[in-house]
């Protein structure tokens, strides 16, 4: 079936094949592998991406449903060079294996852009969707409170 | 010969550096392996075992090859060499094809247009099976000789006795190491009968050895290149697919790709241990450690891979960093039906250290001394022998520093928060503040480093410095610690030049750098890579007749006498070396000798909050100290610590894989339980820098410390919360609120 | 496979009545779970995603369609805290109360609210219109639920006496993003009318009724009764153990809670 859909502000269109997810489209026929798979089922948040406005796992959404849709990836977020979510996760040495670092970064986006002063304890329910299993959460809170002000 | 020092060159070592794959890592471009395309490209999958034991019956793969879009079905006969693998025994086979030894096991594999034909097609192959009854217990295991390795440490009196002594039995459930990374890779056929295989793995060169000798292969025929890698944490020591997608590969000479669901790779890679441990220790009434007796019996699950190692290890360490004359360890390693287990951060060293950490806590209660002051009273120096093995320690050993550091550190406030994302339960919005009660727990960790045992333990590197700068040739693998940034820093300290890039060879380009595991690679490798370029240096003021180098060339009184594009334009200068550390005796039948090139040591204290009713509990802080050498780039080492601690809590509070008649109950995310961001405590780190005995700059490997002892840590700390024995972990909530209904078993 | 994208939710059921075979998707958060582990493979799916009359919200009826997200912001005190521990905010911003509803999990975190209130749910065919189906007679098992395969889900519906005090607490083993062992919704009234429902300790949620009984009879429940109360509970709920819990544990801990929760009820 033939998808319509502006990705990272460009008109785009695809074809599926069935059921597959957002996520496996997007690295299979847009070449966007930015958003990871880990866990297929919405439990790691790696895959995260902005669909129509909102943060969610594209390992959960079906292709054939962001026909007309808006989807913004981490690749799209960083276009006119590094966002500053970006740039402050790689300041505070919160990048290792870096799986998961694209859906962190797409839901800090999400979260910077609805509060952007959002308190320590804020940044850490926000992104309670996202696993880590490098880091210990320390660098990457570091990254975003800096962002955010905190201490 | 002297090498210039960091504070001389931008970027050397001591200085934090930016590691250069970190922007491609935030903005998405960041390669992968499950991330690699090529054009005509098949996707792989496998069928495996519904049971964990069962014979074969019937095995038609017809049904699946008449599949449109189906291009290859393998089995245990198309295997053309060995039809088995293994890091220290070859004992698993490629392929299953009379029996299966565990759930999950491959029996097949598949290569097909896309990955949902492939699935289909997993589906469709008819197979047959005789179940029969699984060994999935240790005890019986053992009672059945059902044994990889029995491994024991004896030493010094056997009737020493101290006026105080306790007994406990432990028990550590069978951790994941969850890389976030799936298994995944692509095979690429070469056309002349061989093949490239691009893969996430923790040591290229081990499973080349392993591949080409089960494809039967000649060794130049086959190139293993490592891509990026999604975490590792010892899950990708052993062979995963690398097999299956080369014999795929071949066999349809076209390139195949396959990438593991997550429930697949609970399957597809091995797991921590689960332990039974017994220990009796006995001191004198002034607190000094006069026995330790252990009994360790490690579930190694269906095939070998390393149990024989970790068993060894798990005894070596079971008594922790204390002095003690008299020692009888008796270890282990049982073969059973339950998924195999291997590698994992801290290798065998945690689960001992769980049972010696609560026995420490014990014997200092049951003396009446403090228990960080009983510690210091025993705690192992410079010069001390290892109680288990005997072996004279020469690295540095600060055990005594780290303790009486940690003790130092501030405690949190008592918070009388009623924010739930600060109290046990989290946004479940369980625990009202009052409810809570804190506890403080401390533990002392012990781990070796690189590998031991009489092992031929050597890395290679190359350093070219060329017109373009300085290249560092290695095969070690980047599993994401930062290594890249270490082989740099130290290139351009020695050097004194600042253009430095890394080059991750592959195996047809550079011999072995040895495994990314035993936070071994910044003595190895970075090891390597210090010799060449002293080496490199030498060559290049020898032939550009000076007595400095940096990016301008060579320098003379401080003249620049032979600029870089006249030194070296040319010809190159280059330098390959392969390292070895000092080398290391394999033990005597009581487990005695020198067998372990280097150790490091770090302290855990655990700040809990517990809901005794309910049997939640939060972790709220963790104060750590530890033994690293030197510190090359300082926050990659607070990165690391902060890292491996939260494996240590998870393994604590959450993690564990739950095997029920030998099948895993809990093959997802949704029920292996990670620690959240929610879950995390606020970690603080402290470090001590006493150069270590043959690392680059003194520095000393500092990944697998600090999962060693804070799960140890943690339990202490609910321990003390709730005054309950908990000789479990993880600890689940109804150990908490149900007690003294207790798990556990005398092993 | 086939995709039907209805208009509205009238052509919705229609398309279900053509296509006996197809999945409604709205969220996706539980459809794609299976998708993706080839539990199923769908041969037609009817969106819902953007059929607005399941979207509205208002203080006695819920749409089929609307996020947990919107609800984590809503009128309803214990609605809002349940949805604050559904998954993750990726999950909240898809997944919807229809789906909870429609999957019918015993460990539904919606579930005992909607046991709680007596709620209703309300469902559509296109043959026979809308029809509304109590609680108690909609979760009939382990996810199995009353709703026939033509029809649709399309609202929750409140009751017209909402309680005075409401609360929601979940236990789960790690502090976000987990099933629950065990969750507990307890309202009460002014006077003293009680009503404690929980969810992942049977079937289907469970209303604990001797408990309600009890404590319903005590206008200042003083500590005996409270511990008499959360004993009751222990009794009436039905759980089993299984990975993320025992029974034993299960049965202990939905009394604490059902005490802490009209504790918290009683105090505010």
């Amino acid at each position: 079936m033939r998808i319509h859909a502006e990705v990272n502000g460009e008109a785009r269109e695809f074809e599926t094949k069935g059921s597959e997810s957002l996520l496996f489209v997007l690295a299979d026929q847009l070449g966007l592998p930015g958003a990871k798979g880990a866990c297929e089922q919405g439990e790691c948040g790696s895959c995260s991406v902005m669909l129509d406005g909102r943060l969610v796992c594209s390992c959960l959404v079906m292709a054939v449903d962001v026909d007309g849709s808006e989807i913004v990836t981490v690749e799209g977020l960083g276009r006119s060079g590094l966002h500053p979510v970006q740039k402050a996760l790689v300041d505070s040495g919160a990048v290792q294996c870096g799986f998961c670092t694209p859906g962190f970064v797409v839901a800090a986006a999400a979260l910077l852009d609805e509060n952007p002063v959002p308190s320590s304890d804020e940044i850490r329910e926000a992104l309670s969707g996202n696993i880590c299993r490098c880091t210990g959460y320390g660098a990457i809170l570091r990254g975003l409170d800096s962002l955010a002000g905190n201490r | 010969m002297t090498a210039r020092t960091g504070a001389r060159i931008k970027g050397g070592v001591g200085e934090s550096t930016y590691r250069s794959d970190g922007i491609p890592k935030v903005d998405g471009t960041f390669i992968y392996s499950s991330d690699m395309y090529m054009d005509r490209m098949l996707w792989g999958a496998t069928l495996r075992s519904p049971h964990p034991r069962a014979r074969i019956t019937k095995l038609d793969i017809g049904p699946a090859l008449a599949m449109t879009g189906v291009h290859a079905v393998l089995t245990d006969d198309d295997v053309p060499g060995r039809k088995t693998y293994g890091l220290e025994h070859p004992d698993q086979p490629v392929l299953g094809s009379e029996s299966v030894e565990y759930w999950g096991q491959p029996i097949a594999v598949v290569a097909a247009d896309d990955p949902e034909i492939a699935r289909r097609a997993v589906d469709a192959i008819d197979v047959e099976y005789e179940v029969l009854t699984p060994l999935t217990d240790p005890i019986e295991a053992e009672r059945l000789d059902s044994v990889f390795k029995r491994q024991r440490c004896r030493r010094g009196a056997e009737k020493r006795r101290g006026m105080v002594a306790v007994e406990g039995y432990y028990e550590v459930g069978m951790q994941d190491q969850a890389p976030l990374g799936p298994e995944s890779g692509l095979a690429v056929p070469d056309g002349g009968g061989g093949v490239d295989l691009h893969i996430a793995t923790q040591w290229t060169h081990i499973d080349h050895e392993q591949i080409v000798a089960c494809l039967g292969l000649a060794d130049d025929q086959v190139r293993i290149h490592h891509s990026g890698v999604g975490g590792a944490f010892g899950a990708r020591e052993d062979v995963s697919l690398q097999i299956h997608l080369c014999l795929l590969a071949l066999h349809t000479g076209r390139p195949v790709k396959m990438v593991y669901s997550r429930s697949e790779s609970f399957v597809g890679h091995v797991h921590r241990h689960p332990a039974l441990l017994w220990y009796r220790h006995e001191a004198d009434a002034d607190g000094v450690l006069r026995r330790v007796e252990a009994r360790i019996v490690l579930d190694g699950g269906a095939f070998h891979s390393t149990s024989s190692s970790v068993l060894s290890n798990a005894v070596y360490h079971a008594a922790g960093p204390y002095r003690c004359d008299s020692v009888s360890v008796e270890g282990v390693a049982v073969k059973t039906n339950n998924p195999p287990c291997g590698a994992m951060r801290g290798f065998g060293a945690v689960q001992s250290c769980f049972g010696y950490e609560a026995q420490m806590d014990k014997l200092a209660d049951a003396i009446g001394m403090d228990r960080i002051e009983f510690r210091i009273r025993n705690a192992l120096q410079r010069g001390d022998p290892l109680a288990t093995t005997g072996q004279v320690i020469e690295t540095s050993m600060p055990a005594v520093e780290l303790l009486e550091r940690v003790r130092g550190m501030p405690l949190p406030e008592e918070g009388a928060s009623e924010d739930p994302r600060l109290l046990p339960g989290g946004t479940g919005l369980t625990t009202p503040g009052a409810s809570v009660r804190r506890g403080v727990g401390y533990a002392l960790g012990l781990k070796n480093l690189c590998f031991s045992e009489g092992f031929d333990d050597y890395s290679e590197a190359r350093v070219c410095i060329t017109p373009f700068g300085v290249e560092v040739h290695t095969a070690a693998v980047e599993v994401g610690q930062g290594l890249g940034m270490i082989l740099t820093q130290i290139a351009r300290t020695v050097l004194g030049i600042e253009d430095v890039v890394v080059y991750y060879d592959d195996t047809s380009k550079i011999g072995s750098a040895g495994g990314t595991s035993a936070s071994r690679q910044t003595q190895m490798t970075g090891g390597a890579v210090l010799e060449a370029a002293k080496m490199a240096r030498e060559i290049a003021l020898t032939r550009g007749n000076g007595d400095e180098l940096d990016d301008a060339g060579v320098w003379r009184g401080g003249e620049l006498v032979t600029p870089m594009s006249e030194l070296v334009g040319g010809k190159p200068i280059e330098y390959h070396i392969r390292f070895h550390h000092p080398p290391t005796e394999q033990p005597d039948e009581n487990g005695q000798g020198n067998l372990h090139v280097d150790f490091a040591v770090a302290v855990h204290r655990a700040v809990v909050d517990v809901d005794q009713e309910l049997g939640l509990f939060r972790v709220v802080q963790i104060d750590t100290v530890q033994d690293v050498g030197f510190m090359i780039n300082p926050r990659s080492v607070v990165g690391q610590i902060e890292g491996g601690v939260m494996q240590g809590v998870g393994l604590a509070t959450l993690e564990e894989i739950v095997i029920e008649k030998g099948v895993i109950k809990n093959p997802t995310f949704t029920d292996y339980l990670l620690p959240t961001f929610l879950d995390a405590p606020r970690i603080e780190v402290q470090v001590v820098e006493e150069r270590g005995a043959f690392g680059p700059f003194g520095a000393k490997g500092v990944g697998e410390p600090p999962t060693v002892s804070s799960t140890a840590a943690v339990v202490a700390a609910i321990r003390d919360a709730t005054g309950l024995e908990l000789n479990r972990t993880p600890v689940r909530p109804e150990h908490v609120a149900l007690a003294p209904v207790q798990a556990g078993r005398h092993p | 496979m086939e995709v039907i994208r209805p208009a509205d939710i009238q052509e919705a059921a229609a398309a279900l009545a053509e296509n006996p075979g197809a999945v409604p998707l709205a969220g996706g958060t539980d459809l794609m779970v299976e998708v993706n582990f080839g539990h199923i493979r769908p041969s037609a799916v009817i969106t819902l995603r953007r059929v607005e009359e399941i979207q509205e919200l208002s203080r006695r009826r819920i749409g089929a369609g609307v996020t947990f997200r919107d609800l984590e912001t809503g009128d309803h005190r214990a609605l809002a805290q349940l949805a604050r521990t559904i998954g993750s905010p990726q999950i909240r911003a898809a997944g919807t109360i229809g789906g909870n509803i429609g999957t019918a999990s015993p460990a539904g975190d919606s579930l005992p609210f909607l046991a709680g209130l007596d709620a209703r749910i309300e469902l559509r065919s296109a043959a026979r219109g809308a029809r509304l189906v109590p609680w108690d007679e909609f979760f009939i098992g382990v996810k199995q639920t009353s709703k026939r395969p033509d029809e649709l889900i399309t609202a929750v519906l409140l009751p017209e006496d909402l309680p005075d005090r409401q609360e929601f607490a979940k236990i789960g083993q790690r502090s976000a993003m987990v099933i629950s062992i065990v969750a507990a919704c307890v309202f009460r009234w002014r006077g003293g009318r009680t009503r404690v429902a929980l969810g992942s300790v049977g079937p289907t949620p469970i209303r604990c009724r001797r408990a309600e009984d009890m404590i319903s009879n005590e206008r200042n429940p003083g500590e005996s009764a409270l511990d008499e109360f959360a004993r009751i509970v222990s009794e009436e709920v039905r759980p089993i153990t299984d990975h993320r819990g025992t029974e034993d544990y299960r049965r202990h801990s939905s009394g604490v809670l059902a005490r802490r929760l009209l504790e918290r009820c009683l105090a505010s």
